[in-house]
């Protein structure tokens, strides 16, 4: 018999439905299986064990009186924590709020609770979901599920692992410049990127907030989709939500038949991983294969993506990051005055990657260089949107790789900032133009280690970009491999 | 260059909280006076990953105040962060806007010592509120009150076209009169609701660019305005006179040594690193919301005044007086409309009505609704007056007792027998009286002393109980006064 731990969430969700399961049992086989394996592994700041085992209590409860609990009834289901959970500590992978524990959820929190998961518990990323291995948490390691002295990739790192590693059927993340679907890449499971406006970011700690956008990672796509579903829609606490709901996500199985596939040229350069390079071009075959007609394109603003995110970006975050000044809430360093008090709290709880990239933004909206620097990134942002719209005229998604590599050594690419901000090469145009985007498995280096296909689509056509994906995953293998972990 | 051949130029910048029921960005009760920290929630007290919803009801306040003083209020504004660190700010920067605010290029005509003056308004937005520091003496630490945090403000800048403290003053009280007609603002500059800082330079006369601005700030009433004004003006003259030259900095005006302070030098300019507003969509004013806003628009003060004027035959001093206050022009009218003649009706208002007004500090709320005395019962005394049914004395007389009853003042003067006596036998009498009462006096006024009739009236009219006929008392008494003359 199949282990608990090793059905798909929808699989898990339905036997619960069926009541052959119950949510306690499904809980207990999560939290067994986060006891073993997290020595070894780290997805997790916060295991909820009492929490979620009184949740998964009330839901079989329900499911005895006959109520309807919801569609993910009883799923035991991990959190990022940089997502806010009422009574449960947030600590966004930094040490200023080590200690915070939120008086409120998050929507999609309080949404996914409304849909019956059971949170187990949260889990690391890179300091206020700055990075891109998950090195710059100041509050634990997490190691790649398939070597361990490799990255699990970031943000979102700790997410990813869980997943990969069958600690939870699914782990929300967030995804600013890639962060979703880094990690997802590199652990070989499913990230999706929603479009920015279709998942609420109430209650999500802000690190960029006209970029970041929250998401599941699965470790399939119809997963992926059934947590889309429970957690997309208009929220009236967050005004840059969108106000239309997420169309039907039945039709998963539709083929790609008569889908035009775009292939941007800038997403396939030189220094790229060969074994990258050729698992993309293999599954750019299988799509066209099951019918996709598939055409070269351009995106000729992609060069400057990654300066231009790292002007906005920092620009917001170094504003988003005030609110951290030891007054309310969060470390305070005791200090003379308070000149000093700011001063001292914020140089112990910050990271050096999140300093860094607060005086970045601080300097792109000085006075005197504004006009320079945020006022020309907001341009050439633009540029970068016009660019996706001019290719989605000719084509309903595009296929890339996620990153140029497969993950790295930890350590490997800390010592410089510039090389880690190249992880996110392909990833980060779609940030800026706030497109939805999915990452899937697509095959495996000479190392055995994952590599990740991206699937990009149209402003909020996130079902295109699930039925293409989920053409892809029925077609082929790369998402049954499971990490030796 | 002495002061004489000096001027002033002024701007002022006003701080309006808005009257909304609850605050910009959430759904907190933006009522003043709560216990501390009682009106709060995650977004005003910014923490971790919560975000701003706009009260669609600032946008309306603000399109009123826009409307009312002739800005053109943009299709498309845009809400930007203002950056800095201050423990009465929680998020690190304040919501406001900069670049694209919703009203432009308004203006205000004030009238200055009867003339009028026309005062460009450079521009008006919407921002939140932060906290009140609160520097407790108790353990020498600081707290902060976070209740204030988030309710709605006006930010109304003034072109530099203001000239002398008198000015600034009067502008002031007329915008702040607006805001009351249209019930956005309750215009309290003691508890802060109305909140003004100045920037004043001096120049030669004649010339047009501009001296060295400095920012007056701490003043909590109008007199501190001007007063403040008066001495920074002065303060820039002298200083120029004898060759200092000025810097460009903040003073805080100092109530009670009536002086302006520098603030502590700053080491650096002020810079708040704006940025247009991630969280918040531009605002887009739908030009048809505009139009049903301004359909609403009541009648404000400039006009109203000049109808009263035109209208009631009133003197420009009257007019003025009883249109500062919505609620008061209400009044009179009302008491016009109750049968009250324009002129006597403006009197009873503007002097017994307005001096309860004041001396029960009425006039703290943003609109009288518990008058102590109805416009009706003041239009009913004013008619008892005119007809001479009753004296303008015993009409005094009553106002007190007619307080809280409702009761119709012609009523009173019928039951307890007040009406005025012309009576002329009786008065006669009473006339006799009082010459016989005081020799002294009536050889006085014989003696050339006119003046001495004035006593010789009271002396009667107290004899009657106030209830003579004056007209009548005063020429028996002259009459009588020539007869007995020698």
């Amino acid at each position: 018999m199949i282990a608990l731990h090793e059905l798909t969430l929808r699989e898990a969700a339905a036997r619960v439905r069926r009541r052959e399961i119950s949510a306690t049992e499904l809980t207990r086989a999560a939290l067994a299986r986060i006891t073993a394996v997290e020595p070894g592994l780290g997805a997790f700041l916060t295991v909820c064990e009492p929490e979620a085992l009184a949740a998964a209590a009330a839901t079989d409860r329900a499911l005895a009186a006959g109520a309807d609990p919801g569609p993910l009834a009883g799923v035991p289901i991990a959190l990022k924590d940089n997502i806010c959970t009422a009574g449960v500590r947030t600590t966004a992978g930094s040490r200023i709020l080590e200690r915070f524990v939120p008086a409120y959820d998050a929507t999609v929190a309080a949404r996914l609770r409304a849909a019956g998961a059971i949170f187990v518990g949260k889990c690391n990323c890179d300091e206020f979901a700055m990075g891109s291995s998950t090195e710059n948490s100041a509050l634990g390691v997490t190691r790649n599920p398939w070597d361990p002295e490799r990255v699990p990739g970031g943000s979102s790192g700790g997410s990813a692992a869980a997943v990969a590693a069958r600690e939870c059927y699914a782990a929300l993340g967030t995804d600013t410049g890639g962060s979703i679907r880094l990690p997802a890449g590199f652990c070989g499971v499913v990230g999706l990127k929603p479009t920015y406006g279709r998942v609420s970011r109430w209650g999500v700690i802000a690190y960029a907030s006209s970029l970041d956008q929250v998401g599941p990672i699965t470790r399939n796509v119809a997963d992926a989709a059934l947590v889309l579903a429970a957690i997309a829609g208009h929220d009236p606490r967050d005004a840059t939500s969108a106000p239309r709901p997420l169309p039907p996500l039945d039709d998963l199985a539709a083929g790609v038949g008569g889908l035009r596939l775009g292939l941007p040229r800038e997403y396939f350069v030189e220094g790229m991983q060969p074994a990258v390079d050729a698992a993309v071009r293999a599954a750019v075959r299988v799509l066209e294969g099951l019918g996709a007609a598939v055409e070269p394109v351009s995106l000729p603003h992609t060069e400057y993506a990654v300066a231009t995110y790292y002007l906005i970006a920092t620009a917001e975050a170094s504003s988003n990051l005030a609110r951290y000044d030891g007054v309310r809430y969060g470390l305070r360093a005791p200090a003379a005055s308070l000149g000093e008090m700011y001063e001292a709290t914020r140089a112990a709880g910050f990271g050096a990657e999140v300093k860094r990239r607060i005086m970045l933004g601080t300097y792109a909206l000085s006075k005197g260089y504004y006009d320079a620097w945020y006022v020309k990134a907001q341009q050439v942002r633009t540029l970068i949107r016009h660019d996706f719209d001019a290719v989605f005229a000719r084509c309903d998604a595009l296929v890339t790789p996620v990153a140029p590599t497969t993950a790295f050594r930890r350590g490997e690419r800390t010592a410089d900032p510039l090389t880690m901000y190249l992880s996110d090469i392909f990833t980060i145009s779609v940030n800026l133009a706030g497109l939805p985007a999915l990452v899937l498995p697509c095959g495996v280096d000479g190392g055995g280690l994952p590599i990740g296909l991206q699937v990009i689509g149209r402003p909020f056509d996130e079902a295109t970009v699930l039925r293409a994906a989920a053409a892809y995953e029925h077609a082929t293998d790369w998402h049954a491999p499971r990490p030796p972990i | 260059m002495t002061a004489g051949g000096m001027e002033a130029v002024i701007g002022l910048e006003v701080h309006a909280e808005l009257l909304t029921r609850s605050k910009i960005f959430c759904g907190c009760s933006a009522a003043f006076g709560a216990p501390p920290d009682t009106n709060v929630c995650p977004v005003c007290l910014g923490m971790p990953g919560v975000l701003p919803v706009l009260n669609r009801r600032v946008v309306e306040f603000a399109i009123r105040a826009g409307l009312a003083t002739h800005c053109r209020i943009a299709p498309r504004s845009v809400f930007a962060r203002k950056n800095y660190f201050y423990p009465d700010l929680p998020k690190g920067y304040q919501i406001s806007m900069y670049e694209l605010p919703l009203c432009t290029g308004g203006h205000l005509d004030v009238l200055v010592d009867g003339v009028a003056r026309r005062i460009g308004l450079t521009r008006i937005h919407m921002e939140e509120d932060t906290g009140k520091s609160v520097h407790d003496a108790d353990d020498g630490g600081s707290l902060v009150d976070f209740n204030r945090s988030g309710v709605p403000l006006l930010e109304i800048v003034s072109e530099p076209d203001l000239r002398t403290p008198a000015e600034a003053g009067v502008y002031l009280r007329t915008l702040r009169s607006i805001l009351q007609y249209l019930e956005i603002c309750d215009g309290n500059m003691e508890e802060g609701s109305f909140r003004c800082d100045a920037n004043v330079s001096v120049r030669p006369r004649g010339e047009t660019a501009f001296g060295v601005k400095v920012e007056v700030k701490n003043m909590n009433s109008f007199r501190a305005v001007e007063k403040a004004l008066a001495f920074e003006i002065a303060r820039q003259n002298e200083a120029v006179a004898a060759g200092e030259r000025l810097r460009q900095e903040t003073r805080l005006w100092d109530a009670d040594r009536e002086e302006t302070r520098s603030m502590r030098a700053k080491e650096h300019a002020d810079d708040y690193r704006y940025f247009p507003e991630p969280d918040l969509a531009p605002l887009v004013v739908d030009p048809a919301w505009v139009e049903e806003v301004r359909a609403t628009m009541p009648e404000l003060p400039g006009p109203r005044r000049e109808r009263f004027e035109r209208s009631y035959g009133l003197s420009s001093y009257d007019a003025d007086v009883l249109t500062q206050r919505k609620d008061v022009a209400d009044y009179f009218e009302a008491g016009v409309q109750a049968g009250a003649a324009p002129k006597e009706m403006a009197n009873w208002t503007a002097t017994e009505v307005l001096r309860l007004v004041r001396e029960e500090k009425l006039d703290a709320a943003l609109v009288i609704r518990d008058w102590p005395i109805t416009a009706a019962q003041v239009a009913s005394l004013a008619r008892l007056v005119q007809a001479g049914t009753i004296t303008r004395s015993t009409a005094k007389g009553l106002l007190p007792r007619l307080r809280g009853t409702g009761r119709d003042p012609a009523e009173l003067v019928a039951s307890e027998g007040l009406a005025q006596v012309s009576d002329r036998g009786a008065l006669e009498r009473a006339v006799a009286e009082a010459l016989a009462a005081n020799p002294a006096q009536v050889a006085e006024y014989r003696a050339g002393k006119e003046k001495v009739l004035g006593f010789l009236v009271g002396q009667v009219m107290r004899a009657s109980g106030g209830k003579a006929n004056p007209q009548l008392v005063q020429e028996l008494l002259r009459a009588a006064l020539a007869e007995e003359a020698p």
